[in-house]
C-alpha cells in the first residue's frame, strides 16, 4: 500500500463513521455537523485523487453553503429531539435494505473490476483543463444547469414567501 | 496511487448508508441529508473513474451534480418549510394528502 492509499483509508473511515452518525444521531444539529465531516472527507478524497477543482468546489458549495441551508432549515422547523421523534419505529427493514444494497454493489464491482488491479493515479486535472472542458465542450449543459439553478432559487423564494393574500 | 476497488467500496458504503437514512428517518430535513449522502457517493465514483481513464467528462458532470444538488436542497427545504407552516410538523409519515 502506498502512502496515498493509507491517507485515503483514514479519510474514508472518518467519512463512513460520520455518515453512520448522520443517519443515527438523536440530535438534528449534531446530524448536520456530522454531515460536515462526511462532506469534508469526500472533498479531501477528491484533492487526494488530484481533482483539485472539484475538491475545492465540494468544500465551498457543500460545506460552506448547503450545510448552512440545512442548519437554517433545522432552525426554522422546530424538531423534537430523540430517537422516537426522528426515526421510524421499524429500523430493521431499512437496515436490511441498506445492507442488501451494499452487498449488491460490492458484488457487482468485485465482479466487474477483477481485471488487472486498476489503480487511480494522481491526476492531470488542473483547474485550467477542467475550465476549458467546461466552457468549450460542455458549455450548453453548463448554461442549462445554471438556468435550472436560477429556476430552483426563484421557486424556493416563491414557495417560502409569506403570502397574505392566500 | 489508490486501488480503484477501495474507492468504489467507499462510495458504495456512503450510498447504502444514505439508502438506510432515507428509509429510516422520519424528519424531512434528515431525509434530505441522507439524499445528499447518496449524491456524494455518485460523485466519488464519477471523479474516481474520471481520474482512472484520464477523461475530464466525469469531473464536469460531478460539478453538474453538485449544482443540481444545491437546487434540490433549496427547493426541498422550501417545501419542508411550507409543510411546517401549514401542518406544524415535518414528520413525513403524516404528510399523506396525496396518498391514495
Amino acid at each position: 500500500m502506498s502512502a496515498q492509499e493509507y491517507a485515503f483509508v483514514v479519510l474514508a473511515l472518518v467519512g463512513v463513521v460520520a455518515a453512520v452518525r448522520v443517519v443515527t444521531a438523536r440530535n438534528v444539529v449534531r446530524a448536520a455537523l456530522y454531515l460536515v465531516a462526511t462532506l469534508a472527507s469526500v472533498g479531501a478524497t477528491y484533492l487526494l485523487l488530484g481533482a483539485e477543482f472539484v475538491g475545492w468546489v465540494q468544500i465551498l458549495i457543500y460545506v460552506g453553503a448547503i450545510v448552512i441551508l440545512f442548519l437554517f432549515g433545522l432552525m426554522l422547523t422546530r424538531a423534537p429531539i430523540g430517537r422516537e421523534a426522528l426515526d421510524n419505529p421499524g429500523r430493521l427493514l431499512p437496515a436490511l435494505i441498506g445492507l442488501a444494497v451494499l452487498a449488491g454493489l460490492v458484488f457487482l464491482f468485485q465482479d466487474a473490476f477483477a481485471w488487472g488491479d486498476p489503480k487511480v493515479q494522481l491526476g492531470h486535472a488542473t483547474t485550467a483543463l477542467v475550465g476549458e472542458s467546461l466552457f468549450r465542450r460542455y458549455v450548453l449543459p453548463f448554461e442549462a444547469v445554471s438556468f435550472v439553478l436560477l429556476a430552483a432559487l426563484i421557486g424556493a423564494i416563491v414557495l417560502s414567501r409569506k403570502d397574505d393574500t392566500r | 496511487m489508490i486501488r480503484l476497488p477501495l474507492l468504489l467500496f467507499f462510495s458504495a458504503a456512503l450510498f447504502s448508508i444514505g439508502v438506510y437514512g432515507v428509509l429510516a428517518r422520519r424528519n424531512g430535513v434528515l431525509v434530505l441529508m441522507s439524499i445528499e449522502l447518496m449524491l456524494n457517493a455518485v460523485n466519488v465514483n464519477l471523479v474516481a473513474f474520471s481520474q482512472l481513464w484520464r477523461d475530464l467528462a466525469g469531473q464536469v458532470f460531478a460539478l453538474f451534480v453538485i449544482a443540481v444538488a444545491a437546487a434540490e436542497v433549496g427547493i426541498g427545504l422550501a417545501i419542508i418549510l411550507l409543510i411546517y407552516r401549514n401542518r406544524e410538523t415535518i414528520n413525513i409519515n403524516e404528510v399523506n394528502l396525496l396518498k391514495w
